[in-house]
């Protein structure tokens, strides 16, 4: 089981958890396991079976795109941050 | 008398970039791992965005596309503002910024003595609501010139050029290079000019993990991705919460007397992790601007750092 934190623009999805517990060895069963139980977040967080171009994933606190993608491994009590693209750079 | 030989500058813009790398051993892990700091502060206004600011206006001039006199407008959350301010200030262009409703007093401050107008935009929406007012003014009047610091390959050009080309002509060796993310432009053209002398260098980001009081975005289509930044030529991508980068400056001013600014503290804090990985070799961070902006903000002496800091975009 990991525990995946939930970003303010996606709350209202998950009836307003701003935290929530899923499972599966990998980020994509992780997320896959999500879009069961709250189906509308599959349009959100997927486009033609990848990641959606503005959601980022974070596994220990790094981008899982400079990883191995949905295909990061998860472990039992890992954490997860969803996060929409932000524009940063003052 | 004997005459001097060499120039004096006539600008503040001709001491953009060439900035101070130092050494920062009482920082480091381990003393097989050296670790350098590209002290950026240290640029005439103040923050790395006087090297973009500069490029970015001798690009549109050069182009032809800058006229004389033409008023330009810019989101930013304070340091390219101030940095454009400072170099259209100098060569005679007005200025307006789109600058989120919660950023810090001085940064605001700052702004309107170079002379910039601001304008805000919504402090929920973070740096992507000043992009969106941004271009929908700019959309609204084209008499307006938008250098638009997220899509302007000036931006990551000035890096490959200066910053980049600065690190290499002064180390024989780098492994791994540290910069914030924001607008990409560091990493992307830094990176890009490390990989030429340094084909195995590590490029890595710090990400900032925004307070949820600044994801006031509707919905993940209203996310935003710089169209400059490319993230497959990044090795690594690590998010820094505010306290950590909290926690990363001070520990780079206790140990080493450099006082930075929040995005500075993020990359030493994933420096240092970066640092911990390796067995020995050498990790140059990008620091982009000092602590003197930041001053006014309650997280230098917060008991709870992330409440101090949730409600601002601070890099």
């Amino acid at each position: 089981m990991a525990a995946v934190r939930i970003p303010p623009t996606l709350r209202a999805e998950v009836g307003g958890a701003r935290e929530l517990e899923a499972d599966g060895a990998t980020v994509a069963e992780v997320i896959d396991d999500l879009i069961e139980r709250y189906p509308p977040l599959a349009s959100q967080l997927l486009q033609d079976g990848e990641l959606a171009p503005f959601v980022n994933v974070y596994l220990g606190g790094e981008d899982v795109r400079t990883r191995d993608g949905l295909e990061t491994e998860v472990r039992d009590g890992d954490q997860l941050i969803l996060l929409p693209a932000m524009a940063g750079g003052s | 008398m004997e005459a001097r030989t060499t120039a004096l500058p006539t600008s503040l813009l001709d001491l953009v970039g060439s900035t101070p790398l130092v050494e920062l051993p009482r920082l480091s892990p381990k003393p097989t791992v050296r670790l350098y700091a590209k002290l950026e502060g240290q640029n005439p206004s103040g923050s790395i965005k006087d090297r973009v600011a500069k490029a970015m206006l001798d690009a549109a001039e050069s182009s032809g596309e800058l006229e004389p006199g033409r008023r330009l407008l810019e989101p930013t959350s304070g340091n390219t503002g101030i940095a454009l301010a400072l170099t259209a200030r100098l060569r005679g262009y007005p200025l307006t910024c789109v600058v989120p409703a919660n950023v810090t007093a001085e940064r605001r401050k700052l702004l309107r003595l170079y002379g910039a107008e601001i304008v805000e935009s919504p402090g929920e929406e973070g740096s992507n609501g000043a992009v969106r007012l941004a271009l929908e003014l700019a959309e609204r009047d084209p008499s307006i010139f938008m250098p638009f610091q997220y899509a302007n390959q000036a931006n990551p050009r000035a890096h490959y050029e200066g910053t980049g080309a600065e690190i290499a002509a002064a180390l024989d060796r780098v492994d791994v290079l540290v910069a914030g993310l924001g607008t990409g432009g560091t990493l992307m053209g830094a990176g890009e000019r490390l990989r030429e002398s340094f084909p195995d260098v590590v490029v890595a980001a710090a990400e900032p993990l925004p307070g949820d009081e600044v994801m006031g975005l509707r919905s993940l289509d209203d996310g935003y991705v710089p169209p400059i930044l490319d993230v497959s030529k990044l090795d690594r991508k690590l998010l820094v919460s505010n306290a950590d980068a909290v926690s990363g400056l001070k520990l780079l001013l206790e140990r080493e007397g450099v006082l930075g600014g929040v995005s500075s503290g993020a990359v030493v804090h994933a420096a240092l992790r970066l640092a911990e990985e390796l067995d020995e070799g050498v990790v140059v961070c990008v620091l982009a601007d000092g602590g003197w902006k930041y001053l006014s903000a309650d997280f230098w002496d917060a008991t709870d750092v992330e409440a101090s800091m949730g409600r601002s975009v601070w890099w």
